[in-house]
This record gives structure tokens, sequence and C-alpha cells, in this order.
């Protein structure tokens, strides 16, 4: 076997190396000359600098989403060609973007989300204007159709416990129902419908006292064994896609 | 003095050849292009323009493709990098989209020409203006069950260079006048297209009767379930109606399908029946797909042809790979999802058996027994463990289960070891598998059977498959006609209609009308149309789609419960993995046993929002045209 591979040359490169070595040399000058004459340009825009974060609120408290599910979307205008700039909200509900500065509109496309966004009165996605000049933090306001309050979350004997109260916001004629609740837990921070390794679920039907809905999920064997998991509720309200949940937890055990 | 007749002779020669304009001597027609009214001249030439506009058709599964029938947990994708299918978690909006609106308007400016033609005799002239508006009304089908209403342009549309764009721009069209749009352009042309006598094999690559009517009657029904089924998603619709469909119109549509269908049915439009010509109905199912010559299933197919340049390679992609003209293939592997569908002989769902009421696994002495007494179209749709294809039985099995219960086995195919407490080297895992993330083995434990062509060479990449891809087929018609009859409340003729297909798959106790239901109806078009295309397209007109694809992680329990049922979650697909037991002091040492498996590759679960409903329009299109609004929930 030869597994010298660093000496192995197949091709005899080294002999065409050696025989073009004289020439190359003006080759290389001559490239780098061309290349700096069209190089020296400078660049037209400067990179986008200004951050824009904030994130979704009712009376101050954060909405909590799912990862990747919740987006949202920025316009600018005045550019041609008019298409969103499209982001997503973190699951404690915060957003972050790095933009140019300008004026933006911002809007939440309908049926996004597990609360109301205001709408014009044709049924579109009410805009607000966000103009930036430097960094700016916005706080969103929404109207969920439910909150999750005073979610307490416990680990003991191998088991996650959670207990809650679901509160309903919005109680007029658009008021919808609770479609099951669920104990989440996940071996990393990123706990929800879609990223669990166990979960409970609890349907409607089946809640007695929404102000006192208590649940618990057994932890299955950790691989590679971890001392810690992370837990989280999630609310689904009937007829909306999007689940609002809890703050996720970290339980050590 | 001879010489002078010569001089005379050459300058004569000269000025003949000079005495063009300069004008003239420039314009030369180019000799590789050939012009319009040469291509609309004599009916030879307009078929060939045709034949063009024919290869252009979309399908959502084709044979052209193998992944395009791997997704949504029906199969497992036995190719490392088409994993993604099964890792990820959720589709993007933009999947499935098509706005090909170049290939409208050549359908479009043919029809036109046609039209402007002088030389085409006046019968050559009408088929062809049918089997033009066929195509333009299937493409615009095929975008409405994606896209949902879009602008319906029946004429070529030229810019004139103005800088003004706004007579191009259309908005779309509500999704139920895309539909009416199908529906009345079939009724049209209907007159003017054949009927398929069953003379010719390659007969039904055209548009005939029967298709238009099969277009029709599948139309029809997808606009009256989205318009019954859509109520319960509010939530996917727009105010303009381009999504959604009013509640009010389904009764009508479900009218208009019937029809439709049982005209075919009544045999006034062609000879069309069921395929039934061999005693095994397995091997009856699979060869509907198979037979090319006088098929009177074939209603409308995309035909191939041997060393014409239109063949596929779908056989090599998927044939058992150990032992294959070309050592590849296996890659779609039917998932045990779909396989335990398959109902039992007297009527009923259940699991495979695999293990009896303790708990302990049941021993089989042949490999495909746990598979008897069922449905015959699943070994007609599933190469089964114990198998064989083109005379070789697929070698399906992980390793063995020892005494212990333990699994002794190997992570390459056919590999050989010890045995413990054993002398010299056997076998210990199967040539096609299953290993968990090698690709092309059966990872699911199954490989696919339908459209597979047992032909010599099919699975060889110097000279592939000519087996068609059947678009319609009579077997559709008939459930389309059943489900209509169910959704109109007639459930005596829907088990008419629904029992003939399920008596040629072998189900010979016919259904009472009163077991007619609403899961029978998706359950019977799931297994009978598995892999041809109609399962995502049914799951979405259903408005079932978020419901069995919710993103939740499946267990075994999920896996094993509610079979048969329409709502049952399948987010990740399932193996079955066959092992042999070693024993030496046991009755069943060398039996089989089975382990239902979830392959080490399945990591993602299938999400679908209400934003995968109706595929996103690109940004760009929406920029270009200010009236084109968004799909819902996106």
């Amino acid at each position: 076997m030869y597994d010298d591979s660093e000496n192995y040359d197949p091709f005899c490169f080294s002999i065409i190396k050696q025989r073009t070595m004289k020439n190359k040399f003006q080759y290389i000058v001559l490239l780098a000359l061309i290349i700096f004459s069209v190089a020296c340009k400078k660049d037209n825009y400067k990179a986008p600098s200004s951050h824009l974060t904030g994130r979704i609120q009712y009376n101050g408290e954060n909405i909590q989403v799912e990862y990747d599910k919740v987006p949202f979307e920025l316009y600018q205008y005045g550019f041609g060609k008019v298409g969103s700039i499209g982001q997503v909200f973190a699951p404690d509900g915060t957003f972050s973007c790095l933009l140019f500065d300008g004026e933006y509109k911002f809007i939440i496309a309908n049926g996004q989300g597990p609360f109301k966004w205001k709408q014009t009165s044709a049924g579109n996605p009410d805009t607000l204007v966000i103009n930036l000049s430097g960094d700016k933090n916005i706080d969103i306001d929404v109207t969920p159709y439910y909150m999750i309050r005073t979610p307490q979350l416990a680990v003991s004997a191998g088991k996650v416990t959670g207990t809650f109260k679901a509160e309903k916001i919005i109680t007029d004629a658009s008021a919808k129902n609770i479609e099951s609740v669920s104990l989440y837990i996940n071996k990393t921070a990123f706990v929800s419908a879609t990223d669990n390794i166990a979960v409970t679920t609890v349907t409607g039907a089946n809640i007695t006292d929404p102000n006192n809905i208590s649940m618990n999920v057994t932890i299955p064997a950790l691989v590679p064994t971890q001392k810690y998991v992370f837990a989280r509720i999630g609310l689904k309200i009937a007829g909306v896609e999007d689940r609002i949940y809890s703050p996720v937890q970290k339980l050590t055990f | 003095m001879k010489k002078i007749y010569l001089y005379i002779g050459m300058a004569s020669l000269l000025a003949a050849g000079s005495c063009k304009r300069d004008s003239e001597f420039l314009n030369v027609q180019p000799t590789s292009i050939i012009s319009t009214d040469l291509a609309f001249e004599n009916s030879s030439n307009v078929l060939s323009v045709l034949a063009n506009l024919y290869n252009r058709q979309v399908d959502f599964s084709t044979v052209k493709d193998w992944a395009t029938m791997a997704d949504f947990s029906e199969s497992f994708p036995s190719e490392n990098g088409r994993a993604n299918l099964v890792q990820r978690n959720s589709w993007g909006y933009g999947e499935w989209a098509t706005w090909d609106y170049a290939y409208i308007r050549e359908l479009n400016l043919f029809l036109e020409r046609l039209e402007a033609s002088t030389t085409l005799a006046a019968a050559d002239k009408a088929q062809f203006k049918a089997e033009a508006r066929f195509l333009r009304a299937n493409y615009y089908f095929e975008m409405v069950k994606r896209m949902g209403g879009v602008p319906l342009i029946l004429k070529s549309l030229s810019y004139d260079f103005s800088g003004k764009t706004d007579d191009l721009q259309y908005p779309r069209a509500k999704e139920s006048e895309l539909y009416d749009f199908v529906i009345s352009e079939a009724e049209a042309i209907k007159g003017d297209l054949p009927i398929d006598t069953k003379s010719s094999a390659v007969f039904c690559a055209r548009a005939t009767r029967g298709a238009a009517l099969a277009m029709e009657a599948r139309a029809a029904l997808y606009a009256g379930s989205i318009a019954k089924y859509g109520a319960g998603t509010p939530t996917v619709s727009l105010t303009g109606g381009e999504v959604g469909i009013p509640a009010s119109m389904a009764n009508a549509y479900y009218t208009k399908a019937l029809n439709a269908a049982k005209q075919i049915i009544s045999g006034s439009v062609g000879n069309y029946a069921l395929y039934n010509k061999k005693p095994d109905l397995s091997e009856n199912f699979a060869n509907i797909f198979i037979d090319k010559g006088n098929n009177p299933e074939t209603i409308f197919i995309e035909d191939f042809k041997l060393k014409s340049g239109k063949v596929h390679y779908f056989t090599g992609s998927n044939q058992p790979r150990y032992g294959a003209e070309e050592e590849e293939g296996g890659r779609i592997n039917p998932s045990l999802n779909l396989v335990e569908s398959f109902e039992k002989l007297d009527n009923t769902f259940a699991p495979i058996p695999i293990a009896d009421g303790s708990g302990n696994p049941i021993y089989y002495t042949n490999q495909t027994d746990p598979f008897a007494g069922r449905d015959a179209r699943l070994a007609g749709t599933v190469m089964l463990p114990g198998t064989s294809f083109k005379g070789r039985t697929v070698d399906i099995w992980n390793g063995y289960v020892l005494a212990d219960g333990s699994v002794f086995s190997g992570d390459d195919r056919g590999q050989q070891k010890v045995l413990p407490g054993t002398t010299g080297l056997r076998q210990v895992v199967g040539f096609d598998g299953p290993i968990n993330a090698k690709e092309f083995t059966a990872q699911s434990g199954f490989y696919l059977r339908k459209y597979l062509d047992p032909a010599i060479g099919s699975g060889s990449r110097g000279t592939n498959s000519e087996l068609p891809f059947i678009r319609y087929r009579y077997a559709e018609v008939l459930l389309n006609a059943a489900e209509a009859s169910f959704e109109l409340g007639n459930t005596a003729d829907a088990a008419l209609y629904m029992n003939q297909v399920r008596l040629r798959a072998g189900l010979t106790t016919p259904l009472t009308p009163a077991d007619i239901t609403f899961d029978r109806i998706v359950h019977e078009r799931r297994v009978e149309l598995a892999f041809e295309g109609h399962f995502f397209y049914d799951m979405k007109r259903w408005r079932l789609a978020h419901v069995v694809w919710d993103g939740v992680k499946m267990t075994v329990t999920d896996l094993l419960s509610d079979i048969g049922k329409a709502t049952k979650r399948n987010t990740q697909p399932y193996a079955l993995w066959p092992f042999k037991y070693y024993n030496p002091a046991s009755p069943n040492d060398g039996k089989w046993l089975y382990r239902i498996v979830l392959p080490s590759l399945v990591t993602g679960a299938n999400t679908f929002q209400m934003g995968n409903y109706y595929s996103a329009i690109d940004a760009t299109v929406r920029a270009n045209n200010p009236k084109i609004v968004k799909q819902p929930n996106q």
C-alpha cells in the first residue's frame, strides 16, 4: 500500500510546476494588476446596521409561541418591485432584524399567531408604520384568545407536573374554545408540539376547571443521559392554527 | 472559334445568377425554423406541434421522478440524499406551486393559429382544437388544485412596448370559476374527440372522449368536496372567492361528477372496463400498469417507447436491488402505515399480526404468511418480503433474533458473521436489507411493486422502461361515481360502484349500503390509487391534510389503532422488519418473526399548516401584477 498521500503525485504535477515556474511570476503580477485595477471602486452601499428589535405582548406580557411558526412581514416601498422581508418570532415572542434606515410597514398576515392582529374594514391585516433611524425597540400589542396564567412546572420521581390557569381574553362574538392543552418536554430549549420527547394532552372537553388545570408527563429515557429537561405548556385554540405557550422552563432533577 | 460559345455560356450563367436584387439576396429563409404557415399547413405538421404540447403536461406524481411519489409518510425514501423527506417537520408554503403561463400562452397561440389555418381538413381541425383545449383545461385543473383560483387567460397576450402593462394584468379568478371552466370545456370538446375503440394500444395517449369526461368527473368531484369540506376550515378561504367554494354549490358539483362518470360507465364513450385478465388477483392488479396491449382500464396515459428517446428509469430506481440488472434501485419503500391499511378479506381492518395476545412474537414458517388473507392489492402494490420480482425472491430480513430476544445483525447487505454458540460464518442480514440508513435497502421492510416493469432491460441504464404512466383509469372513475353518489345520499349506488373495484381486489363479500361511510370512501381511494398522485390532493380537498399530518410524532399505539379511519394520524413512515429466529432448542428455530421499527433516519414529523393548502404565489409574480391576491394563512 502506498499511503504517503501527501507526496503521492499520480499526474506528475511537480514536473509541470518546475517547468513553468519561470513564466509564472509574470502572470501573477499581471493578474494582480488586473484585479487591483477593477477592485478599487468602493461598494455602493454600507451594510445594514440598524437593529429593529421588539416583542409581541399583551398588557406587558410576552406572547410565547412556537419556534419558526409565527411569521411577520416587513415591507419597504420605493425600490421597484415590492416583496416582503419575511421573519418569524422567537419562541419567547421577541424578534430582531438588522435593517437599513428607512420607513417600513409591519404586518402579521391573517391566520398567523394565537392572537388577533388588527384588521382593516376590508379584512386585510392592518399596517404598523415603523420609521427606522438607528436602533429601535418596539412593543407590538396583540390580543390573544387565551393567556396561560401562573404556570407552575415541577419535576419529581421521573415526572414533570404542570399546573396553570387558562384565562379567556377575547370573550366577545369572536371568542373561541380551548381545543386541547398539552404539557411538552424536550432535551433542548426548543419545546413545542413539533419538538418534544414526550407529551401529555388533555382535550378541551375534559377540562373541568380552566382556572386550575393540572397535567403530568413521564420523562422517557434520555440518550445521552442528561440531568435536566425543558418543559412548557401549550394551549390549542379551536380554529386557530398556532398554539400559545407558557415560557420555557429548565427543570433539573 | 468554339471558345466563344464557352465564353457566352459562362457569361449567361453569371448573368442568370446575378439578376437577383440585393435585398432579396440577403433575405434568406432560415432552414432550421419552420414558419407558422408551414407548421399549420398539414395535419402531420400540426400533430408535431401538438406533440410538444402533450409532452409538457404537469403531473403531481410521475414515473419520470420517483421522489414525486415518496412523500407524505406513505413510503420511506431509501436514498440518503432524499432523507429530508422524513427529516423535515413541515413543507414550505411555496411547495407544489406551478405557474407556467408560458405553456398556457403557447396553447392559446396554437388554438389561434389553428383557427387561422385554411388548408386543414375540417375534421382534423376540430379534433386538434379539442385536444389543445383539453390540454389547456387539464393544466388549469392542475393549477387550481395547487394554487386555487388563478388568472384565467384564454387568448395569447402580447406586450406592445408602450411601458404600460395594465391590460396584461389579470386578477385571480374564483376557485369555482376555474372548476366551472374545466367542466364546461370538457362538455364543449367531448363531441370532437374520438371514442377510444381500444383497437390500438397507444390510442389513449391522446385525448379521447373518455379522457375529457374522466377529467370532468374528477374536477367536479374535487370542486364538490372543497365546497362541502371547506366549510370545516373557514380560515382557508379568501373573501373574493379566489380560494374556497361556497358550501351551497357542493351538490351541483357532485351531480355533475356523477353524470360525467356515468357516461363512461355506461360504455357510451368507449369500451372501458376493469382490467381482469390474470387469475392471480395481485398479479392482475400489478398488470394494470404493465399491460400495454388492449388494456380496457386505461383512459388517458403518458406513453413511453423504447429506443425513441422517451423512456423512463422508474424500474431502475425502485427495483429490488439485490441481483438487479444494474445492482441499483430500492428507493421507494412503502411504509407500514400504508401496508396495514389494506383490509382483510372479511372487510375488517387489523394490524399485521406479529404478536399474540400476551405480547409474545408469532413465528411464521413462510415469510409472506403474516400478509395472507388480505386485499389482493397489497401484494399488487407492495413487494412483500418473500415475494419475487423477475424470478428472484427479494432477500429482506434484518437479522437473527436470539433466544433471549436480542437481535444479532450486520451492517452491510448480506453480511456474514458467526452466530454466538456456533462455528462458521453464516449470512446474518438480507441482501436487500433492511439496514438503518443504508440507502437502497428496503428500510421499511418493503419495496414498491406498482409500475415496476418485468421486461428484460427495464432496470438497466442503457435500456430503461416503456411502461406508461396512467393519468386516468377506469377504477378511479368508479370510485368517483361512488363518492359522488355517497355525497348525494345514494349509498346503494355508492356500494354498487365501490364493490366492483373491491371484487377485482378479491374482496368478495360486498359492502352493504349501510357500510358505505366517509371513512370507507377515503380508505378505498388510498389503497386503490396509492402512488398514483391522488392521495395528496384527496387529503387537501377533504380538508384532512392538517389533521392527518398534524406534526405530532407517531407512537406505535397511534400506528396500530384506528386503521381505516380517515382522520388517522400519518406523520412518520413506520417499518416492519422480518427476522429469523435462532434457538436450536425451540421448535420455532429458523422461523420468521416481525418487529415494528421506526427507521432511524425518520426524525421529523409531517406538519401540514393551514398555509399549505394552497401553494404560495411567488413574490415576483405578485410584484409584477399587483392584482394577484395572496394565499390565505401565509
